[in-house]
């Protein structure tokens, strides 16, 4: 195993035992929320999951931009990575926020700004993916995906600001002045944590993504070869 | 440029009033659309007449994703889009020529499906709230071509078109759904807060943003693979 690979696993290794401190400090170290009792301690992994989630989806549209500026296949795979990785963790920010709503708000689902927005945004990526599985040449699959990636991510602030108009019913954000040091830590610790294993996980998948990509490369010359030809050997 | 985004609009325009059959069966569609969400609702009067600023742009918004879908599948159906690309077009031009003569389509929309909704839904409005609410499409239109062609040129080269254009487009303009649901309401139900000048502005903000991005990636869009 190449040395460069053994560093990406400590990452995860580091995730897994940065997130294991942290929940194990939120569940049992950390008082409980002054109004919303035991339930917000829900907050440990639905806040790393929602920065996470937003950051990777940053990332990917970093990558989307180099892909379409350079062409080159580990910008694509980076891209697919962040935005798959992303959508998990949207999906999980959904998940959490759902369970935490119903003993807070009394409903499952409430079109509150950062809930609708981050519905959207989880629509937005997914569609992304979507069109990706659809598209054979890879060129043009790459292309495509870094273009619907970037217009996806300019659409989230607009999003915001109109689902905000709208209506809002989400919490305030806290900050670190106004929230005692034994909620704050496990919050960090988990963060970083899963920061680390989403790096982890974006790296696997972009590894994955390069191989099938040149797989598809060995694959191309049999499948343009003439009817009669490769195709009845 | 200019006059290459308007040849094509030219061209466009001329098929589409040799043909006609586009704008005729969006518009046939957009009306059994509305006739379907009344049916949804019931016969109830004052529930059909506060929502019917919100089934209105549903119908618009539905009917002009049939009319974006379409707007490629006759360029891709005898190859035309090749022969657009082959001759010494700006790719820029092209995606605004597009863009423009999808826009001037979906605006047609509009002057029909508002009086049948209307019709429909037992609404009253003066000519002044029609020029506001065609006004207001106009800018709904010009924020849903933008994307929506961008995405017509990619998807209509694959398959599933009928399924990726619908799923692709929606979540991306909710902005603007929600922009003319709430301007077209206001212009229907009368506006005391004088709300309606925030909503024009966020459609408008929508139509400039998209129609810049867009423009700089069409030309990536149509792009041989190497």
């Amino acid at each position: 195993m190449s040395q460069r690979m053994t560093r990406i696993h400590l990452f995860g290794l580091g995730g897994l035992l940065l997130i294991a401190v942290g929940t194990f400090l939120g569940l049992f170290v950390a008082p409980p929320e002054r109004y919303m009792g035991e339930v917000a301690r829900i907050m440990y992994v639905h806040l790393p999951s929602a920065w996470n989630g937003m950051l990777f989806y940053l990332f990917a549209f970093g990558f989307a931009i180099a892909s379409i500026w350079q062409h080159k296949p580990k910008w694509d795979a980076l891209t697919v990575g962040c935005i798959e990785v992303g959508v998990v963790l949207n999906f999980l920010l959904l998940l959490q926020g759902s369970i935490w709503a119903r003993p807070t708000w009394g409903v499952w689902w409430d079109w509150d700004v950062r809930l609708t927005t981050s519905l959207i945004m989880l629509l937005l990526f997914a569609g992304v993916l979507a069109l990706r599985s659809f598209v054979q040449d890879a060129h043009r699959r790459a292309t495509w995906t870094a273009i619907a990636t970037i217009v996806a991510f300019i659409d989230v602030p607009l999003v915001y600001f109109c689902v905000r108009w709208w209506r809002s019913l989400h919490q305030v954000q806290s900050t670190p002045e106004t929230v005692s040091s034994f909620m704050v830590w496990p919050l960090r610790l988990n963060a970083i944590g899963l920061f680390l294993l989403t790096i982890w996980m974006v790296s696997q998948r972009a590894r994955l993504e390069m191989i099938r990509h040149q797989q598809e490369q060995i694959d191309e010359p049999a499948r343009m070869a003439p009817v009669g030809g490769l195709e009845n050997v | 440029m200019a006059r290459q985004a308007w040849a094509v609009v030219r061209k466009d325009l001329l098929l589409e009033w040799r043909g006609r059959s586009r704008i005729v069966s969006v518009l046939l569609f957009g009306v059994v659309t509305l006739l379907l969400f009344s049916f949804a609702i019931g016969p109830d009067s004052v529930i059909l007449q506060a929502a019917a600023g919100g089934f209105l742009v549903l119908a618009l918004l539905l009917s002009s994703t049939l009319g974006l879908s379409e707007s490629f599948r006759l360029e891709q159906e005898q190859r035309a889009i090749e022969g657009l690309l082959l001759l010494p077009v700006d790719p820029v031009a092209l995606y605004y020529g597009k863009c423009l003569s999808n826009t001037l389509f979906l605006m047609l929309l509009a002057p029909v499906l508002t009086p049948v909704a209307l019709f429909f839904y037992n609404v009253e409005l003066g000519p002044t709230g029609f020029l506001q609410l065609f006004g207001l499409w106009g800018l709904a239109a010009a924020g849903l071509s933008a994307p929506g062609t961008l995405y017509a040129a990619m998807t209509s080269r694959l398959q599933s078109q009928d399924v990726l254009l619908p799923l692709l487009l929606f979540p991306l303009v909710i902005p603007v759904l929600m922009g003319a649901v709430k301007s077209v309401t206001l212009v229907l139900t009368g506006d005391p807060m004088s709300q309606i000048q925030s909503w024009t502005l966020l459609l408008a903000s929508f139509a400039i943003i998209y129609w810049s991005l867009c423009g700089l990636l069409f030309p990536h869009a149509i792009e041989e693979g190497s």
